[in-house]
């Protein structure tokens, strides 16, 4: 199915205002497991942070503010039908329009420098970003876009090793475990914590980064991993750690692992936190014009 | 826990009575740094445009729309994770006579050490909690060096910032490496409950 020429402005004119609007209205997943965590602390410090946490919430929501100042890295995972018929060179160009015009058009802050020079072009944009990731689906005629403004604080948390197959799982459990515990207060817990398992190093840390992205409550379909998910989540919300790292009972929200298949001599794991915001925000376009956004 | 509600420029005396875990509300102006100014300040050796003797500084750098020369308004004003400008805390105290340091993630052992030393405080702002922070400026009074943009040296007048929470105090408390440091313990107890140890 051929797309009309006015698909790539509609491409460009969401990809802005998903960029906005995941800034200021934190998905209904991540709302209702924040508020479940705040009933669940019992010291000052924790409540007061939570209390925080739900009044920017609201604030976003209600008035139309950003609840963050980080406008972070924009990512995009996108998702073409395969019975689609486009100029995919068009759809790059038209996602990096639509965050250059987001930038300019709401004002938001351009948090994206050279990494040597530090010129920043002060569009949130510039060599090699925005980040695109592509993936195709079968018998499918939409477009599938979902974005997530990655904040520093938690991206700055990245951690990777390639473990030995010697290692095993317990490796990975204790990596992760580790790591999660190491980063402390700085990703502004409670965090996602991505976990990747398996693939070449560079496919491991994306696989860990789309894991955040997994909305919460969803449970890895492989019965082994999911119990790896919960397992680790349970030791990290016993050590205390607790919202701002200020100590309390909720130091992730989730655990969320993704895996590929790797060499026989690899047991790469790689983990990337998200903030307790965990922004994302979703749109699905069709040919003929219709435009559903979500998270 | 006790709640304090100081106006800036601090004295010595307004920091030392504070503890950490007690709530603090700050009326005043608050600066506004972050990389990008500290490392022009001290690897770059160019002093700051203005005083800071009793000064707050705050790590961000903020969403601001431009109204005229050197005149913002703002859009959305937060924090950032303080450790990256940890290696700046002894400057800022000692040269500048900084009384405290607000931001997110809390700072090393040996900031605590200089706070203890200098008077001095490290107050954590709620990190991603920016719309609320943002709703209690009164004004962007000016700003300073904003070729640095957005990492430019903000001068940011708030009425009842806060509350914050007190993460590092004048007496040697550090509650962030406190828990973070407990969480180890347990770490290494939680390991060897999952046979790994």
């Amino acid at each position: 199915m051929e797309v009309p020429e006015q698909f790539y402005t509609q491409v460009e004119e969401t990809c802005r205002d998903l960029y906005i609007q995941s800034l200021k209205e934190i998905p209904p997943d991540v709302v209702a497991a924040i508020r479940c965590a705040a009933k669940n602390e019992t010291t000052e410090v924790a409540r007061r942070i939570f209390s925080h946490y739900l009044q920017s919430i609201e604030l976003g929501r209600e008035k139309n503010m950003m609840v963050c100042q980080d406008t972070g890295i924009p990512i995009y995972w996108v998702e073409i039908g395969g019975r689609l018929r486009l100029d995919g060179s068009r759809i790059n160009q038209a996602i990096i329009k639509g965050t250059e015009r987001a930038t300019r058009e709401h004002p938001l802050r351009s948090s994206i420098v050279s990494p040597l020079s530090r010129e920043n072009r002060q569009t949130s944009t510039g060599h090699r970003i925005p980040i695109i990731h592509y993936d195709f689906a079968p018998d499918s005629d939409v477009l599938d876009i979902l974005f997530m403004p990655k904040g520093s604080g938690s991206e700055n948390m990245s951690f990777m090793k390639m473990l030995v197959p010697a290692d095993g799982v317990k490796g990975i459990k204790r990596f992760v475990l580790e790591q999660v515990v190491g980063a402390g207060a700085k990703p502004c817990p409670p965090t996602i914590v991505g976990v990747g398992i398996g693939g070449s190093s560079d496919l491991c840390m994306t696989l860990a980064k789309k894991a955040t992205t997994r909305p919460l409550g969803s449970a890895n379909p492989d019965p082994q991993l999911a119990a790896l998910e919960t397992e680790l989540l349970n030791a990290i919300n016993e050590t205390g750690i607790g919202p701002q790292g200020l100590g309390g009972r909720t130091t992730a929200l989730a655990v969320h692992i993704e895996s590929a298949w790797t060499h026989i001599t690899c047991n790469p794991v790689a983990v990337n936190l998200q903030c307790w915001r965990a922004e994302r925000r979703r749109a699905r376009l069709r040919p003929n014009g219709s435009i559903e956004i979500g998270f | 826990m006790a709640e304090f509600h100081l106006h800036t420029p601090l004295s010595e005396a307004d920091v030392r009575q504070l503890r950490v875990g007690d709530s603090v509300t700050l009326d005043g102006v608050v600066f506004g740094v972050r990389d990008g100014n500290l490392i022009r300040i001290f690897d770059n050796k160019v002093p700051p445009p203005v005083n800071w003797q009793g000064a707050a500084l705050l790590h961000t750098a903020p969403n601001v729309k431009k109204i005229g020369p050197a005149k913002y308004e703002p859009i959305c004003v937060g924090t950032t994770t303080s450790m990256r400008m940890d290696r700046f805390t002894e400057g800022l105290l000692k040269d500048y006579g900084v009384r405290a340091i607000l931001g997110k993630g809390g700072l090393s052992e040996q900031s605590a050490k200089l706070m203890q030393q200098y008077g001095a405080v490290y107050l954590s702002v709620t990190g991603g909690a920016a719309a609320m922070e943002t709703l209690q400026i009164e004004a962007i009074e000016t700003v300073y060096w904003e070729d640095l943009m957005p990492e430019c040296i903000w001068q940011i007048r708030f009425k009842g910032l806060g509350p914050l929470t007190v993460g590092i105090d004048a007496h040697g408390g550090n509650l962030q490496l406190d828990v973070q440091q407990q969480a180890q313990q347990k770490t290494a107890e939680l390991l060897k409950k999952m046979g790994i140890a």
